[in-house]
């Protein structure tokens, strides 16, 4: 998957869990639990919608890669 | 005005010098950080002086008026809560100070007190304040035919505010006083239940002495939501709320704490293998563990699972697990999660899941704010160590869990590394000692040993 198609899910997908928080202010390198504030159920349906957006199976132990918004994008682009 | 209190904003006078008032009247109406609250006289007698006028911001202990209780004397009026016996009567004249008396909202049977019936025949044209004035025009109601309430048959702002919703002409938002919700003649009980409820307590037409919306009118509205509140009206109510409730803890709740450090290496490695196999929908979170262990724990340990209530403890049947959940944007609220004991782990999962998607959207039933026997509060999401909670009256326990966190542990004289919880125990100890939540955080303990049992 491109590096744009997947930015674009990403941030849409970040966008509906935390609608109130402010994603132009996000750094590629920023920690997307802490900078957002998910809990672990939030973090999960970030998961969840990943995967389903993407076609992406997100494993349990794959889950530090989607740590910040550029490791995130990195994997879902099949890096 | 609420210990924690340090000022208000004197809002309204109910009453004017030479009034005659009697004990409980609720004389005037200060506006804090928190909440309006009434300041009720704790004293019967005649008004003699206003010392504050409205609109003027005092601090906590600053006189407000004098009364004269008898011919030549006089005793306080005051806005902090406390017992009536503070305000013993005086023999010589006294000032009112904003530290004896007054009693919040959310203090019902305060309250109750507080609210006077209607004086037979008492139709006066009198109207209390330019507050008053002000409302009247507003809803355009001439003062001439609203029936006073007030001391002295005067008009009092929830003559008003009655009057107006007689001719359901309330749909005009009123101006907001200091970002303040309109003060109803409400009581405490049913405000709350308002909030509860989601109903708009504006909307309604008051039942009880003087027009007040009490509980049951609020109940006849709740099929009828109107979630229509103003998200700053919602954010100052849910302030005021906590404030409540947590004042109250700290206030009547002698609290006991205890702290265990628990090893989750076995439930995490079951987690984890569990998770494995099943699609993202499917998986469960480590917090789902510790809920269904807090709530098996606290069938083991019925002592902490139920209500202090009029100097004694009830257990409760059911294990209904008040999950503290933090809304984005503050705030917080602990529903019930119904019957965690005996749901099995996905679908604890699926009901922590709606709960707290339909908690953080607003869209919460009545019950599951209403019948928590026991509250955990979860703040290991917040990366932080452990959590001490309050008790959330008239509960007997609050369960706190701080982040999942790799700590060296010794095994069988071995050093190891250790996924490990630290989890709280707050007790009231009225309704058990420190053993009993030493008990049960020891079956905690014990029963997340075996995660595929839980």
């Amino acid at each position: 998957m491109k590096t744009e198609q997947t930015t674009e899910i990403l941030l849409g997908v970040l966008h509906e869990v935390a609608p109130d928080a402010d994603l132009s202010a996000l750094a590629a390198d920023a920690d997307l639990r802490e900078s957002l504030e998910l809990d672990s159920l939030d973090f999960l349906r970030v998961v969840e919608l990943l995967s389903e957006q993407t076609g992406h199976d997100i494993r349990e132990d794959e889950y530090p890669r989607l740590s910040t918004f550029g490791s995130a994008v990195e994997f879902l682009s099949g890096g | 005005m609420g210990a924690d209190m340090t000022e208000g904003v004197l809002l309204e006078w109910l009453v004017h010098p030479g009034d005659t008032v009697r004990k409980g009247d609720i004389v005037a109406v200060v506006d804090t950080a928190k909440a309006a609250v009434e300041v009720e006289c704790f004293e019967g007698g005649v008004v003699d002086r206003l010392l504050v006028t409205e609109g003027t911001r005092v601090p906590v202990g600053t006189p407000l008026a004098t009364i004269r209780t008898a011919p030549s004397t006089a005793t306080g009026i005051a806005t902090k809560p406390g017992p009536p016996q503070e305000q013993a009567p005086t023999p010589s004249p006294t000032t009112a100070r904003t530290a004896g008396a007054g009693r919040t909202r959310a203090d019902e049977k305060e309250r109750e007190a507080g609210q006077r019936p209607a004086e037979p025949g008492a139709v006066s044209h009198l109207v209390t304040s330019p507050l008053v004035r002000r409302m009247a025009r507003r809803y355009h109601i001439d003062t001439d035919t609203v029936p006073g309430t007030g001391t002295g048959g005067r008009i009092t702002r929830a003559d008003i505010e009655h009057t107006a919703a007689l001719k359901d002409i309330r749909a005009a938002p009123v101006e907001r006083i200091r970002g303040a919700a309109p003060r109803l003649r409400i009581s405490p009980l049913a405000r709350r239940l308002a909030g509860d409820l989601a109903v708009d307590p504006t909307a309604l037409v008051g039942t009880g002495p003087g027009g007040a919306i009490n509980a049951s009118d609020v109940r006849r509205a709740a099929p009828h939501p109107a979630p229509s509140v103003e998200p700053m009206d919602r954010n100052a109510a849910m302030r005021a709320t906590i404030a409540a409730a947590m004042a109250r803890s700290k206030r009547e709740v002698p609290h006991y704490y205890l702290t265990h450090t628990i090893d989750l290496s076995a439930a995490l490695a079951w987690l984890h293998d569990r998770n494995l196999e099943l699609p993202v929908s499917g998986r469960l979170v480590p917090a789902v563990l510790l809920l269904k262990a807090a709530a098996r724990a606290a069938v083991a340990v019925p002592a902490l699972n139920g209500f202090w209530v009029d100097g004694s403890y009830h257990a409760a049947a059911d294990v209904h697990l008040g999950v503290a959940i933090s809304l984005r944007g503050g705030g917080l609220i602990a529903p019930a999660l119904h019957d965690a004991s005996s749901a099995d782990l996905a679908t604890l999962m699926a009901d922590l899941r709606d709960l707290v998607i339909r908690t953080r959207a607003g869209r919460l039933r009545a019950s599951e704010l209403a019948d928590a026997t026991m509250t955990v509060s979860n703040l290991g999401d917040q990366g932080i160590e452990s959590i001490i909670g309050v008790i959330y009256p008239p509960q007997v326990a609050l369960v706190g869990f701080g982040a999942i966190l790799e700590r060296p542990w010794a095994v069988n004289g071995l050093l190891g590394v250790r996924p490990t919880v630290v989890a709280s125990l707050s007790g009231d100890h009225r309704a058990t000692d420190g053993a009993t939540g030493a008990r049960y955080l020891k079956t905690l303990e014990r029963l997340l040993q075996t995660p595929e049992e839980l």
